[in-house]
Formats: structure tokens, sequence, C-alpha cells
């Protein structure tokens, strides 16, 4: 494991945030695990996660390329099955509730030929997986109510292969949204958007956390946008986690002990946090852009 | 392949009185039978050639359309019909390419390479059964360009059947398949069998393929399968519509290419593809000019800039 020379952007833990964070245990937990390990191919991607996410709480999960990011929303989604230790989402099972979890894959953009429009995109949230024709017309509100629950009414009857990256991705969250989920679980929401719609897309899901209570759990790359909104972050990295407030995690102590190598943490002026010394795996550029979710560990 | 030779026949001629000309193409049975033939095989190409299309499978579709060649020259060299061996062919291709392509990850790209290496090794086949063939194979180019004209009432049946079961398989699959098909990842995540779906359909268009096949002909399978429905999807982007579209367009082609294959005495096959392509090249210029108003004048000036 080398030593990345290049500073890693996170973000600001400012005192406001510190207030908020009176407890790093949520009293009734949505998401929990317990001493877990998940394997991938006979290999341990981490192991002894705890970790618990209370209700309507807005969680990042961080880490270096190939640290198990995306594994551990497959945990999640009942798609990968622990080695060991214990997963519980909403109480139960992972992936035996399916309507109750909202999910967004990591992703490329929609082919700009793929000529279906992005109402059309939603309604599968709702009935998508049902046996049958795509012709009938029902669940019509609950349709129109997801695209208004994420701003996109103005442009939602158009193909969606001819929206920007930003729209396709508010519509894609409203096809998360329509089957009213109580978690919703995104895999790098803002890999591909610009810096605008970063900012939009992020206070869209806060507003969706917040205001409408859903708890949002996300795999973010870049830390920065979050930052004002975040309630907790896991920090995954050398086979292990760190998971609590951004004031108990994004700390030089904290992650010096979760890499085993000194790692700085730098305030700016305007409160963004700079972490320097993060380890990198080996350059495995494949790991993000092959865009197939077994890629990256 | 061609409207026999006048002299057989009362001369055809067209008329532009609608009644006349539909009387005089219904006056014969072999036409009969070709206009049912025709319309069936388009509702059926109608419907799976869109998805087709949305999954942009077409290469696929291509190379199982190459595979009733092998399949319709190998059952005449075993002395068996040749719908047995389109059939046998293009259902075993649609297997290989289903379960050869796919790991347990989808690589477009891999199932690229086995499509492609399958349909060479169809085209081989298809020769060699041709030079093993001893005797003089009468009008084998009828096998690539299709025969409208030979086709009998058990055809029309065999015809009916099979698409009445592809069009019951897309009563049952077609949600979900849509979905599989526009985001494989969150379709899989919502439970949707991708996997099961994805081979299920290409044996849906395989069967499709091979009945089109002994209409169209091998090669010209493709006019009926993408033509119709990529002009539809360019029209609308509304699912309904699309898809009856992309029924009503593939009917309509066939009847004018059997029409004026009757009254002019050129191929079928020619008519069919030309009528089919002229379409999508005018909804794609359309569809061009409509979302982008100021496309052609821009054109024109970078013409103008370069002459």
């Amino acid at each position: 494991m080398s030593v990345a020379p290049a500073v890693r952007a996170t973000g600001p833990v400012d005192g406001a945030t510190g207030s908020r964070e009176a407890s790093s245990e949520p009293a009734g937990a949505v998401v929990r695990l317990e001493g877990a390990q998940a394997r991938i191919g006979g290999r341990a991607v981490w192991s002894d996660v705890s970790l618990a996410i209370g209700a309507g709480e807005f969680t990042a999960i961080l880490g270096p390329n190939g640290s198990g990011k995306t594994t551990l929303l497959r945990v999640l989604l009942g798609e990968v099955q622990l080695a060991a230790g214990g997963v519980s989402v909403l109480g139960g099972a992972p992936g035996a509730e399916k309507g109750l979890v909202g999910y967004l894959p990591q992703r490329r953009h929609f082919d700009a030929g793929i000529r279906i429009r992005g109402v059309d995109l939603v309604r599968l949230g709702l009935e998508g997986a049902r046996w049958g024709l795509p012709l009938r017309r029902s669940g019509r509100e609950r349709v129109q109510r997801a695209i208004e629950r994420v701003g996109a009414s103005e442009y939602a009857s158009r193909p969606i292969g001819r929206l920007s990256g930003g729209e396709q991705q508010r519509l894609l969250i409203a096809q998360a949204l329509v089957s009213d989920p109580r978690v919703l679980i995104l895999d790098e929401p803002l890999d591909s958007l610009d810096l605008p719609n970063q900012t939009a897309v992020t206070a869209l899901l806060a507003r969706i956390c917040k205001q409408q209570g859903v708890t949002v759990l996300l795999v973010a790359h870049d830390v920065n946008p979050l930052l004002p909104y975040l309630d907790r972050v896991v920090y995954l990295g050398a086979g292990r986690a760190a998971a609590g407030t951004p004031g108990e995690v994004i700390t030089g102590e904290a992650l010096s002990r979760l890499y085993g190598v000194p790692i700085e943490v730098l305030r700016t002026a305007n409160g963004r946090l700079f972490v320097a010394g993060l380890p990198e795996p080996p350059a495995h550029h494949s790991d993000r852009h092959a865009g197939h979710d077994h890629h990256e560990r | 392949m061609t409207i026999m030779s006048a002299s057989l026949l009362p001369v055809a001629s067209l008329t532009l009185d609608p009644l006349s000309d539909l009387m005089q193409l219904t006056a014969f049975p072999f036409m009969v039978n070709a206009l049912e033939a025709g319309t069936i095989v388009a509702v059926m190409a109608g419907v799976v050639g869109w998805f087709m299309v949305l999954r942009r499978e077409s290469f696929a579709g291509h190379t199982m359309s190459v595979m009733a060649f092998p399949g319709a020259t190998g059952a005449l060299l075993i002395g068996l019909p040749a719908a047995v061996g389109y059939f046998v062919f293009c259902g075993a291709s649609a297997l290989v390419i289903g379960l050869g392509g796919s790991g347990a990850h989808r690589h477009r790209g891999e199932e690229s390479a086995v499509t492609g290496a399958v349909q060479a090794f169809g085209l081989a086949c298809g020769f060699l059964f041709l030079g093993l063939y001893q005797g003089v194979l009468a009008g084998y180019e009828n096998l690539l360009f299709g025969d409208f004209l030979g086709i009998t009432r058990g055809q029309v049946l065999l015809l009916a059947v099979v698409t009445l079961l592809a069009l019951a398989f897309f009563t049952i699959v077609g949600r979900p398949l849509l979905f599989a098909s526009v985001d494989e990842q969150i379709a899989r995540a919502s439970g949707v069998p991708v996997r099961a779906l994805a081979l299920a359909f290409l044996l849906a268009l395989g069967l499709a393929v091979a009945a089109t096949a002994q209409i169209t002909g091998v090669l010209l399978v493709f006019a009926l399968l993408v033509a119709p429905p990529a002009t539809a999807q360019q029209i609308t982007s509304r699912i309904c519509a699309s898809l009856v579209l992309s029924v009503v367009l593939a009917v309509m082609i066939t009847w004018v290419g059997l029409a004026l294959a009757y009254f002019y005495d050129y191929p079928v096959g020619f008519y069919i593809t030309t009528v089919a392509f002229a379409a999508y090249v005018l909804a794609r210029v359309g569809r061009a000019v409509i979302d982008d108003p100021t496309l052609i004048a821009r054109r024109l000036g970078l013409a103008d800039a370069s002459a």
C-alpha cells in the first residue's frame, strides 16, 4: 500500500456540525452491522465492521478506491452475504423488503439513442418487476408525486437520453423514491455531475432526508458537497471501517488509527477539510470507470 | 421471388382505384396466402423487433437471421422441411449467444464477439451443406431473398401459431423485459430475473427470425425486424404508441412491398427493404430536425463555408 502524494479532498467539520453530534449511537437503528466481514472471491474485503444508522439520518460512505464501499451497499441490499457477523436493515434481513429500500447504482449516462420518456422510467420503479405488458397507466399520481419531489416535472416527458446528467440523476432518484422507500441507498450519485449539479442534487437528497424522513446512505468520492448535511460518516480502508459522526471520524487521529499511517486533516479558512496522506491502493483505474459493480471491492 | 412471367397471368396493372387494385391483389390464392403470411410476420416482427432495437441486440438478430441459411440448406441435405432447419439453427444460435455471451454480469463486448463467431461459423456451415448437397438446388437464392409466392396454407398456419406464442410471451414478460432493457442494474436490484429474461428474449427472437426468414428470406429479415421499430422509436418516445406504431408500420411496409412486387415485376424483397429504409430515413431526419431546428441551416452554412 503506497502513500499517495496527492491531497484528497474531503470536507469541513465546523462548529455547527460538531454541535449536532451529541451521540454517536442512534436510538432506533434502521441499518445495523455488527462484527461484519465481507469476502469476495475468497478475499476479505473488510472485517469487523460495526455501525448503526438511525432513521432519517444522512450518511456518507467514504474511502479510497477498492476499499469495499460498493460491497457494503450490496450487503445492505442483500446481494452479497456476509462471511461473518450480522446485518439488519429496517429490523429484518437485507433485501427482504425491496419496496422499502430505494437503490441507485453507480452509473454512466443513458445512451442518447434511448427513446424512453423520463416518466416511463420513473414508473418502472413502481411496477417494473411485475409481469405483464408495460401498457397500463396505473400509479399515475404516485409517479407524478415522485417527479415533483425531485423537481423534474418540466422535463419528465422528454426522452431520457436527451436529458443532461443532472436531469437524468434527478429522474433516477424519483424512480428510487416512487415506491415510497424508508431507506435510499445511492452509489456515487454525484460522481458524474458538474459542480452546480452536485450542489443541487446534494441539497435535494438532504431535503428528502430531513423533510421527508427518508434515511439516506450514499457512497461518495468527494465528500465536500455533502458536509453541511452529514449526520454520520463511514470511512472504509485497510480492510476495516471507522464509523461515527463526521467530527469523530474525519480527524487525523481517527484516520491514522484506521489506516495505520500518519494522516493529517487540514482545515481551510472556509471550513473545507483536506485529508492528507490517505493511502491509495496501487493504481487500478478500471475500478471506477468500468461501471460494473463487481469491480469495486 | 419474382412474380411469374406475364404469359401465365393476366396482366396486372396498378389503377390507383383502391377497390380494383385490392381485387386484383386478392384474385389468386397464392397472393392471398402471401398477404396473410406477410401480415402475420409483420405483426410479430414489429413487436419482437421493438424490444430488439431497444436492447441494442440487432447484431444478435442479424446473426440468427444468417443462421437460417445453414438451417435451410442443412434441412434440405438430410431431407427435412426447410422450416425445421430454420427453427433448429436459429434456436441453437440463440442459446449459444445467450449462454456464451453472458457471465455473472453481462459484458456487451463479450456477447458481440460470441455473436460474430457464431455468425461466421453459421455461414461457413451453410456453404458446406450447399456443397455437400449433390443435386441442383433450384432457386436457392429464394433462401436468401425470400419467396412470398410459394407460401402454402400450412405455412400460414405455422406462422400464426408461432406469432401467437411470441405475442403471449411478450404479454407476460413485457414490463420486466422493458425494465431490464432500459436499466439492467436497477432491474436486477428490484428482483427482475435479468439473465433468464435475456436468454428467453434471445430465444423468442430466434423463433421470430426463423419464421420471418421463410417469408422475407435470410438476408431481408432485417428489413422487418429493425426498420419499423427503429422508425417508430424515432417518431414517438411513448412506449405504448411506439409499440403500436412499430406493428402498424411493419404491416404497411409489407403490404406496400407485396403490392408493388405484384404490379411491377421486381423482387419483393427489394420493395420491402426500400420502403422500410425510406421510412426510417424520413423518421430519422425528421427527428433530427425537430430536436434541433437549426440543424439544416447549420449544415448548409457549413457547406457554404467549405465551398
